[in-house]
């Protein structure tokens, strides 16, 4: 089970380097959402695939009886998605501002801040 | 979208809903539920209500600017970290407290005012994200 | 139900003993920036109290820091886990000379950057969040120095990131945006790549606490897979660092915000980058750094240099402070290559040295292009003329950042250089001194066009030009007490360097022999 997920989480990094070369703003903010779920994926298979119970402790018990799914990565899987979330809000508005006031999302077109053929510094004393 | 039957059900969808996200708020801490998942539900309720009254009557109707109750939940949450500081036991230690109040014995707790900080938190941030981009629509 | 009730033996998944209340101050510097930020974002309309709310916070913030460094100067290592849990299951906050050296110096740039944007914010920014934003990074700041625990120490880059985009874009510009689109695009990939090496390295040991994976590491050895995630870790924060081949985000968004903006970024978030290289290095997987500290050592030769011709090659001020960051990165990135208590000390105490001077630098840049209406090397002049008292800092500024004695950059690179040359790492040492020079070259260029010559470029040698003749506003003591704060720590360190000294050994005896920290986490119980 875990070598299936390895080779989809391989897929799924595959498509968000691919998607994050591109000079397309959009296909970036693709490639970053897609990365995000390769991650989420690559913890849930770090924490080991098991057919138990859910971590929930019953009524009547102190703990857990028999063996339990392990509840770790869940937490941390939880943690990861309510930041890349945020964070692709983040770059979503961000990208769409920066397409209204630099008209382009090309990345390679992109030179406000760092505008080509600038002049050296003068030279000699 | 602002079609008659809409606009009437609108305000009582609205008013459930953020009822229904205090309910799942409150039994979140042994059952499945809690703050930010209830805070998402609130959010989305006034949303709702954007959508079907203006932007303008949910700010009314929520008095405070949705980025002051985030960090009123901010506060909060920081705060409820803070008294286990008088039992010798660390940071974010969970203190309970029962409160008798009509017969009934109320279980209080820290874990409690975090759930309701982290409510706060993400009813305030969601909700500003959506009404500034519904009023951005009406434009 | 009290915890009483319970019929299992707790002593068996809590710590018993009660906490003193002065293991408080590991947490304080959270509580203290999660809740003035808050307040300062419950006040937003009132852009007036704003600044009074973040000094204050700010301050009980050097405090608190200032505090906890005597206090582990005093006990050593300390720890605290959130809500009793035995370590390695709750999330510890384990404190070593280092990471509170660093948060105090931190915590004193961001008072300086406080007071600094009284002047530099007006009350849109303010509206816009300036102050939340700068406290909230300090959460993050503070919460990746203090912590114990490496999934936490994610999650606190990850606040201190979102934090940085909102001070970022705050104004709204042209430029901005298109330096926050790099800037947070190249951030966000880092992170993401930091992830992936915690969960594998979760996938391959089990646990995520520092020291148990210290200990874990130590015992096992460092295989195939481990040194995979040491590689990735590697990549992940020299990205976040700005250490050579993935530098370019800095150079490109630096320069952009506001000037009191970009000082509080290129005092901290690099350093944070460079922390957490020295803590996974030194700390967790000490194998796997002899294995890489030949390829470090050449990304740290090549960032060193890299950054400073690059620096020679700007005519915008900011810009050339920015490769000057880059520069300075790579000296700390040598003291890790060569791992030796005396050079992670060296490592340290330049990344000491470097908050304040960086910092400062682009706070006297904002000074200037207020005398002088420009960033532009070929348009400043004559400031020598509108404030000596601006060019003399800026010259102890410029002399501190070469590593010139008596200056704070002068001891740390003693440090480096000595341990290369004692562990014949004598090419390390000859970057390093090259790396100087040109430094100085560097910034003295900027000191004789931008104060020592009459005017900008086309006036006539000793002539003043029109517009230096009425010197424009500068602001007042909200200006200057920052930049003097700032200038005088590095004159003292620089006169008086024992303590720092001192404190820096502290820091790297606890990475180079890190028995301290492990009893610190787990009791006596480790050998």
């Amino acid at each position: 089970m875990e070598a299936a997920f390895a080779i989809l989480i391989g897929m799924f990094f595959t498509v968000a380097v691919y998607l994050l070369m591109s000079r397309q703003l959009v296909r970036v903010l693709l490639g970053i959402a897609i990365l995000g779920n390769a991650v989420n994926l690559l913890i849930f298979t770090s924490g080991r695939l098991l057919r138990e119970v859910p971590p929930v402790i019953p009524e009547a018990l102190q703990v857990p009886e028999g063996t339990i799914a392990n509840p770790l990565p869940q937490a941390l899987i939880l943690t990861a998605i309510v930041i890349s979330f945020s964070f692709f809000a983040f770059l979503l508005v961000l990208s769409f501002r920066a397409y209204q006031e630099l008209g382009t999302d090309n990345t390679v077109e992109m030179r406000v801040a760092e505008p080509t053929g600038e002049t050296a510094p003068p030279q000699g004393y | 979208m602002r079609t008659v039957i809409f606009r009437t059900i609108a305000p009582y969808l609205a008013a459930l809903m953020v009822l229904f996200s205090i309910f799942v708020l409150l039994r979140g801490h042994n059952e499945p539920g809690g703050g930010f998942i209830g805070g998402l539900i609130a959010a989305s309720a006034f949303a709702i209500y954007g959508i079907a009254c203006g932007v303008a009557a949910v700010r009314r109707a929520i008095t405070f600017h949705p980025m002051s109750i985030s960090a009123a939940g901010l506060f909060l949450a920081g705060l409820s970290g803070l008294p286990s500081l008088f039992t010798g036991q660390p940071f974010m230690t969970s203190q309970w407290w029962y409160v008798h109040m009509l017969g009934v014995e109320v279980p209080l707790s820290t874990p409690l005012f975090f759930d309701i900080g982290v409510y706060l938190v993400v009813v305030g941030s969601i909700s500003s994200i959506a009404l500034a981009l519904e009023e951005r629509e009406s434009d | 139900m009290a915890a009483s009730d319970y019929s299992v033996d707790l002593s068996q998944a809590m710590r018993m003993d009660a906490v003193p209340p002065g293991d408080w101050l590991m947490i304080a510097p959270l509580v203290i920036t999660i809740l003035g930020g808050a307040l300062c974002l419950m006040a937003r309309k009132n852009t007036d109290s704003q600044p009074k709310i973040a000094i204050i916070f700010l301050t009980l913030l050097v405090l608190a820091c200032a505090g906890l460094l005597a206090r582990v100067l005093d006990k050593g290592v300390l720890t605290m886990v959130a809500g009793n849990w035995l370590p390695p299951f709750g999330i510890a906050f384990t404190v070593d000379a280092m990471g509170a050296t660093l948060a105090l110096t931190s915590s004193i740039v961001a008072l300086a950057a406080a007071v600094f944007g009284i002047n530099d914010i007006d009350s849109s920014g303010r509206r816009y969040g300036f102050y939340p934003f700068l406290l909230l990074l300090m959460t993050g700041v503070c919460g990746a120095f203090l912590t114990g625990d490496i999934f936490n120490l994610y999650v606190w880059f990850e606040v201190l990131l979102i934090s940085s985009f909102g001070l970022l874009v705050l104004g709204n510009e042209r430029a901005q945006l298109d330096g926050a689109v790099k800037y947070a695009l190249l951030n966000i990939i880092a992170t993401t790549l930091f992830l992936i090496a915690t969960g594998l390295l979760y996938g391959i040991l089990g646990t995520l606490n520092m020291a148990d994976i210290a200990r874990k590491t130590a015992s096992s050895g460092v295989d195939g897979p481990l040194m995979t995630v040491a590689v990735l870790y590697f990549l992940a924060f020299a990205m976040k660092a700005a250490a050579f081949p993935v530098n370019f985000w800095l150079p490109a968004s630096y320069h952009t915000p506001r000037i009191v903006v970009a000082a509080v970024f290129a005092g901290l978030l690099t350093k944070v980058g460079v922390y957490a290289l020295l803590r996974i290095f030194g700390l967790l997987m000490p194998e796997a750094r002899l294995v890489l500290s030949d390829l470090i050592a050449v990304v740290a030769i090549a960032t060193m240099l890299t950054g400073v011709i690059g620096a020679l090659a700007q005519t915008d001020l900011r810009r050339l402070l920015g490769y000057l960051v880059i520069s300075g990165i790579g000296s700390m990135l040598a003291g890790l290559a060569m791992g030796t208590g005396p050079a992670m000390a060296g490592a340290i105490f330049y990344a000491v040295h470097s908050i304040l001077v960086m910092t400062a630098l682009y706070m006297t840049a904002g000074v200037m292009r207020g005398l002088g209406g420009s960033y532009s090397l070929r348009e400043l002049g004559g400031l020598y003329r509108a404030s000596p008292l601006l060019a003399a800092a800026f010259l102890m500024l410029a002399f501190a950042v070469s590593g010139l004695p008596p200056f704070s950059g002068f001891w740390p690179k003693v440090l480096l250089v000595d341990a290369a040359l004692r562990d014949g790492h004598g090419w390390i040492a000859g970057a390093i001194l090259l790396t100087g020079l040109l430094t100085t070259i560097a910034v003295g260029r900027v000191w004789i066009y931008a104060f020592w010559r009459g005017g900008a470029e086309g006036t006539a040698d000793g002539q003043l030009t029109a517009s230096l003749a009425v010197p424009r506003e500068v602001g007042g003591a909200a200006v200057w007490m920052p930049i003097a704060l700032l200038l005088g720590l590095v004159v003292i360190i620089g006169l008086q360097p024992e303590f720092m000294m001192q404190v820096a050994q502290r820091g790297a005896s606890t990475l180079v022999e890190p028995l301290g920290y492990l009893r610190s986490v787990f009791g006596d119980i480790v050998q």
